[in-house]
């Protein structure tokens, strides 16, 4: 399936891979667009064409982890079997305490680091302030850069819910970290000791002895041996995020944003856009991960629903059961339905088989999806009761509450109910298609620029190797698909 | 039904949408419902088409039958200053504060506080009563932090009693937990038919349950219509191309023989999709939770889809138990405009 394009220039996956100037790629945007599934196919696909690859993730499915064999939380990266080639490919999931923990043994001593990992204060920031994770993203990666072990760093961002805070966050922490107001809970009198501080002073002692009523006054004793222990450190944090900061902005860092050729994601890719520029850090190109296609664009929504109410408009001289072989068998909703074939509320719907969704869909989405629930189809579909029931319904895989439901057996679909359902689920995809289009071309008028590559949507979850080189495949030709989009 | 509705779920997996259907459809028969924000983002004010929500209740939407839908976004920082204002009488020494950056403080990076104060504040909503001592609003619904975190920002109570020993924030968290641990609250999880939110919707509501929060509804959001199942397809795959080919012509589509493969390829990839959600299907019935079904909006979720959402809701019970299970005052309809504005 190649799903259509109208970008001018795409993006050339393979020869940033193989670029041995790049030595970091960082997939970016904003939650659930596919982000660490893109990660880890373009390691998979950098080590299978022979380079040595580390990929960060964060938040990995499980499934995906377990495949790769890095589920287990160890903080390390782990090398991937069954990678094909000379390359290597090794991985890991990010443990945001474990590595807050580290970076602290690292740059203390022994003892220090004892009582900043045994403070209150310090357990609840590490393990979920809002930007620790982000904070400690980067931080892992600075020190990965540092080890200086692979040819090409991967890294996946945390599921923020909006793609900027991966940039923002770390400095939030860090602006808090050696912030001014932490300061003055540490060392008042050295502050407000010198000539117009006076207020800064005053100020302190209001508000250390408001926020002492406000939070306890062990709260605050908390932060302050925390910060009392933490002091030496940092400098260190705040060098290294703004090192960490600048080796995204050298050239040899790429960033890929993702998005779903939906509205929102492609709101969020086009603020990452803008905000990458702002920042002048390199931008390699946009993933649309998810987009749909068909191979027979050429027949149109509309002419394939004509042609499905044609079809239909015969069916019901010789085939009763118009919605035979349709429906979802395991719709709750319906099942639940008190209607059964056997005691038709209306003769209309006398010879309804047992399934359990209306089949016959409206030719509009708003008017279908608003009344799948109900049990009925149309009725002026199923006007011969005397009809030969058309569908095995019995031995199919339902739940019970349908199969009680699902004594009247129909046996044989006829060819144009099938061939109605194959072109009612073309048009469906072809709405589909054009809804993406145009959210696409939306972006693409505010940011032709960008290199486009598509990841088709494929229909079921990725997490296996072999899942994985298949995104990859389509990562490394999804720009140079051939347009077949909605005509 | 309990009278606090908290709405989470997977990102994306549709939050917002889902609190503000449930706030509208449990705003019939003339009741009153609060929906509130947290996280700042103006979800609320985006999907109801209206200007960004300030500080301050206001209605947004009515509901059939006469009832209202009010809308709040809670902002930690004036929560907070609020409380400092309440209990400290600050007046502008609280502007010194926010200089020093003492506010960012105390609601961005102190662990714990900003969730006590959001929290806080939907639950003063929640008990609320007016002169006549029956409740402001019938119910009020929240549009939740996402699953990862929903246990963690409603049990915020046991780690701020720890950190915050003593105080009026220490006294206010467990104010809160009662509320929360109650009946009269109920978590709520949105969830797709897809592996990776139906298995975080079951980590989620294993851990609600063992801090012992009240779990409410699987709320399974755009479901898709199913056009073939796969015993049709079976019969289509199994050599009736030519006849299906045949049909299409017969049905004035030209070029049908061109066409045959790419269809029944769809229809392939869509029984696969059909096969996957009833795997994520029996994962969801098997966690024993009342669920509830929304369907896929194929032009996307407008005031009109809102408002089908919410009868969608409707249709399936959901609200039509009353309001007083927690033993609380019972209140059906109750006449407009007797709610005094509160929060300004
Ligand atoms: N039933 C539905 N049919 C069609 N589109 C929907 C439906 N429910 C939600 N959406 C769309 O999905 C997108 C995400 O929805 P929404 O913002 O409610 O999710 P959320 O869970 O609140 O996300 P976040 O985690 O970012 O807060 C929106 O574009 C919304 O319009
Ligand atoms: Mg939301």
């Amino acid at each position: 399936m190649t799903p259509s394009t109208d970008v001018a220039a795409g993006l050339e996956t393979d020869a940033l891979l193989d670029d041995p100037e790049i030595r970091i790629v960082v997939c970016c945007g904003s939650g659930g667009v596919g982000k660490t599934t893109t990660a880890a196919a373009l390691g998979v696909r950098a080590a299978e064409r022979g380079r040595k690859v580390v990929v960060l993730t964060i938040d990995p499915a499980r499934r995906l982890a377990q495949s790769m064999g890095i589920d287990r939380l160890d903080n390390i990266p782990r090398r991937v079997e069954d990678i094909e080639g000379d390359g290597e490919l090794h991985a890991m999931m990010l443990d945001m305490k474990r590595t807050f923990d580290e970076t602290v043994e690292a740059h203390t001593d022994a003892e220090r680091a004892r009582a900043i990992l045994d403070n209150p204060f310090y357990q609840s920031l590490s393990a979920g302030f809002a930007g620790t994770q982000e904070y400690m993203a980067m931080e892992k990666l600075g020190q990965l850069r540092a080890r200086d072990e692979w040819d090409l760093i991967i890294v996946d961002t945390p599921p923020s819910r909006s793609a900027l805070d991966f940039l923002d966050a770390p400095k939030r922490l860090g602006s808090f970290l050696d912030g001014k107001f932490i300061r003055l809970l540490i060392a008042p009198a050295k502050i407000g000791g010198r000539a117009g501080m006076k207020f800064l002073n005053v100020g302190m002692s209001m508000m250390t002895g408001t926020l002492g009523k406000l939070l306890g006054g062990q709260f605050l004793r908390d932060v302050q041996t925390f910060v009392a222990a933490m002091d030496s450190m940092f400098g260190g944090f705040r060098t290294r995020a703004d090192a960490t900061y600048k080796l995204l902005q050298a050239p040899g860092t790429a960033f890929l944003v993702v998005a779903t050729p939906e509205r929102d994601a492609l709101r969020e890719a086009a603020y990452f856009v803008e905000r990458l520029a702002a920042e002048e850090m390199p931008l390699a190109g946009l993933v649309l991960n998810r987009v749909h296609g068909s191979e027979a664009a050429r027949l149109s929504e509309e002419r394939a629903l004509a042609a499905a109410e044609n079809l239909e408009s015969v069916g019901i001289v010789d085939q009763a059961a118009g919605k035979a072989g349709l429906g979802d068998p395991a719709d709750p909703v319906a099942a639940t339905s008190p209607e059964t074939p056997e005691s038709p509320l209306s003769p209309e719907h006398g010879n309804e088989p047992s399934t359990h969704e209306p089949p016959q869909q409206e030719p509009h989405e708003h008017d279908r999806t608003s009344d799948t629930p109900a049990p009925h189809g149309r009725g002026d579909k199923s006007s011969d009761p005397s009809g030969p029931p058309t569908h095995t319904e019995a031995d199919r895989h339902d739940t019970p509450a349908t199969d009680t439901a699902s004594v009247q057996v129909s046996v044989e679909v006829s060819v144009e109910q099938l061939t109605a359902g194959l072109l009612r689920l073309h048009a469906e995809r072809m709405q589909v298609v054009a809804r993406e289009q145009h959210t696409r071309d939306s972006f693409t008028t505010l940011h032709p620029e960008v290199l486009v590559t598509e990841v088709a949507a494929l229909p079921g979850d990725v997490h296996d190797l072999a899942g994985l080189r298949a995104v990859g495949e389509l990562l490394a030709t999804g720009s140079a698909s051939t347009p077949a989009g909605a005509s | 039904m309990s009278r606090f509705q908290v709405v989470s779920g997977k990102g994306g997996t549709g939050k917002t949408t889902v609190a503000a259907a449930l706030a509208l459809a449990l705003a019939t028969e003339g009741r009153r419902t609060l929906l509130v924000e947290v996280e700042g983002r103006q979800g609320i004010a985006q999907l109801f088409e209206t200007d960004a929500l300030p500080y301050e209740e206001r209605r947004i939407a009515v509901a059939p039958g006469g009832g209202e839908v009010h809308a709040l976004a809670i902002d930690a920082e004036r929560a907070l200053l609020d409380y400092l204002q309440m209990f400290y009488k600050l007046g502008s020494a609280g502007r010194a504060l926010k200089k020093l950056g003492a506010i960012d403080f105390a609601t961005t990076i102190a662990p714990g506080v900003r969730d006590v104060l959001l929290t806080g504040k939907a639950c003063e909503a929640v008990r609320r009563k007016d002169k006549q001592g029956s409740f402001v609003y019938d119910y009020v619904i929240m549009d939740a932090p996402p699953t990862g975190r929903i246990t963690r920002f409603l049990n915020v109570n046991d780690e701020v009693a720890g950190l915050a020993r003593i105080g009026p924030i220490h006294n206010q968290a467990q104010a809160v937990m009662r509320v929360l641990k109650s009946p009269e609250t109920a978590v709520h999880l949105v969830t797709l038919l897809e592996e990776m939110p139906v298995q975080e919707t079951a980590d989620g509501i294993a851990e609600l349950r063992a801090a012992e929060l009240p779990v409410g509804r699987v709320v399974v959001n755009m479901v898709r219509p199913h056009l073939l199942d796969e015993d049709a397809l079976r019969t289509a795959s199994g050599g009736r191309r030519k006849e299906i080919a045949k049909a299409l012509t017969r049905a004035g589509v030209t070029g049908s023989a061109g066409l045959v493969r790419p269809l029944v390829t769809q229809a392939a990839e869509h029984a696969q999709r059909v096969g996957l959600e009833r795997e994520q299907r029996a994962v969801l019935a098997g966690l024993g939770l009342p669920m509830a079904e929304l369907p896929l909006m194929g032009e996307g979720v407008g005031l009109s889809a809102l408002h089908e959402l919410a009868e969608e809701f409707r249709k399936q019970g959901v609200g039509d138990e009353t309001a007083d299970a927690a033993g609380q005052t019972p209140r059906g309809g109750r006449p407009r405009g007797s709610g005094r504005g509160v929060g300004s």
